[in-house]
């Protein structure tokens, strides 16, 4: 692109991929017959709050934050159990307190939402074909929802069943 | 019923103005009319100076692609109806540069469209005597979809990331490319991958979603440039894993 993409006010010349089209033009320049001023509005920091959707794209980006927090929470877990039984135990109660349990249950919604929003995304993404024909787009989420729901009946009798 | 409905419509007079202005018109309100009508009425009969690009009328040509209501339509396709009672806001399609009035440059986006070889590519031509280059039908559907795409570029003016980031390649680019890797007769994927595989070309996409929630065309561009990061992924790994002989 020979373009200027960064020009001031608002006011840009724009490449074409071959030429280059520079009519020397700045914002209060006297309009010039054949070179057209073009006039580029500046994006709004605030341009996902004009849409729903671009408002819950970002959510599901922000939320990765939360799965970051619970991977680390996880190591930290597994650490302490390599340290023995009293680490473990440190870990487990400060795992306890209110400030823990609170970012958990915040953590644990925003997860969710993160979840749910990819699950729901994932038939677009994956083509999956069984004898030359295509699996149906709500069958690739639901392969997703019963592989979730199968995993954390794993992880859930590990940790609550293999106590007792 | 109301006999008329109002247009709010961006105007910019590079001549006159620095930057766009909004006028409004009244126009009659009918229920067969698109918002295309209304902007032909307005030009025929009240203001002949006011310019946007048009041409077939019926969702075809892909011309007359601009922000109906803050969202990208094309104006052949936009019931009056629909808006009723008004006013209706008419803008040039966001995140391209305006010319005039209703008009967008194009140009960049002609060229990222061109970059990523839109056309069959052959190592070598078959020749005559072998006949034309046959498909069954499995091997068009697997691109049909993505060949509808008219170039009407309103999956550009949904996407947040073209704003953004004025040099990625976007969505009706990378979904032809896509077309083109998936069409049986076509041996140019390699070449495509290669310009596509950079922060400018897919990886650029976040995953939005508005471009396919506005193609007139159900495209499906979204659904195009993840498809096509998962075979890039899944042949990366390939390369890593396996020997030379088995890929």
């Amino acid at each position: 692109m020979n373009g200027d993409m960064s020009g001031g006010a608002g006011l840009h010349h724009v490449g074409d991929g071959g030429m280059t089209r520079r009519a020397g033009l700045q914002p209060g320049h006297a309009y010039m017959r054949y070179h057209p001023k073009w006039y580029r509005r500046r994006m709004s920091v605030w341009w996902w709050l004009q849409k729903g959707s671009y408002a819950q794209f970002v959510l599901r980006e922000l939320t990765s934050v939360a799965v970051a927090f619970f991977a680390f929470i996880f190591l930290w877990q597994v650490w302490a159990l390599g340290q023995g039984p009293q680490a473990y135990a440190h870990v487990v109660a400060r795992l306890g307190t209110p400030l823990a349990v609170v970012l958990s249950v915040v953590g644990f919604v925003l997860v969710l939402y993160h979840t749910v929003t990819w699950f729901n995304l994932a038939p677009a993404a994956m083509v999956v074909r069984v004898s030359g024909r295509r699996v149906p787009g709500w069958m690739v989420a639901a392969a997703n929802y019963a592989a979730w729901v199968l995993l954390s009946a794993v992880v859930a009798w590990f940790f609550l069943g293999a106590n007792q | 019923m109301a006999s008329t409905i109002t247009l709010a419509v961006t105007r910019y007079r590079p001549e006159e103005e620095a930057e766009p202005t909004v006028e409004t018109y009244t126009v009659p309100f009918r229920k067969d009319w698109v918002v295309l009508d209304a902007l032909n009425h307005i030009k025929d009969h009240q203001d002949g100076t006011l310019s946007y690009r048009w041409s077939c009328r019926m969702g075809v040509c892909g011309s007359c692609g601009m922000m109906v209501n803050g969202s990208p339509k094309l104006t052949c396709a936009a019931f009056l109806s629909d808006y009723a009672p008004g006013p209706v806001r008419v803008e040039p399609l966001q995140f391209f540069p305006i010319v005039r009035d209703l008009i967008v440059d194009i140009g960049e986006f002609l060229h990222k469209l061109k970059k990523v070889k839109p056309w069959i590519v052959r190592a070598e031509e078959q020749p005559l005597s072998e006949g034309e280059y046959l498909q069954t039908p499995d091997e068009v559907d697997a691109y049909k979809a993505f060949s509808m795409c008219i170039n009407c570029m309103l999956c550009y003016s949904a996407c947040p990331i073209v704003g953004l980031e004025s040099h990625f390649t976007g969505p009706a680019a990378i979904a032809l490319a896509q077309r083109y890797n998936l069409d049986s007769r076509d041996q140019g994927a390699s070449g495509r991958v290669e310009i596509l595989s950079d922060h400018e070309g897919m990886w650029g996409c976040t995953f939005v979603g508005d471009c396919s929630r506005v193609c007139p065309k159900n495209v499906d561009p979204a659904a195009a440039i993840q498809q096509y990061k998962l075979t890039t992924a899944v042949d990366t790994l390939k390369s890593w894993l396996l020997p030379r002989g088995s890929r």
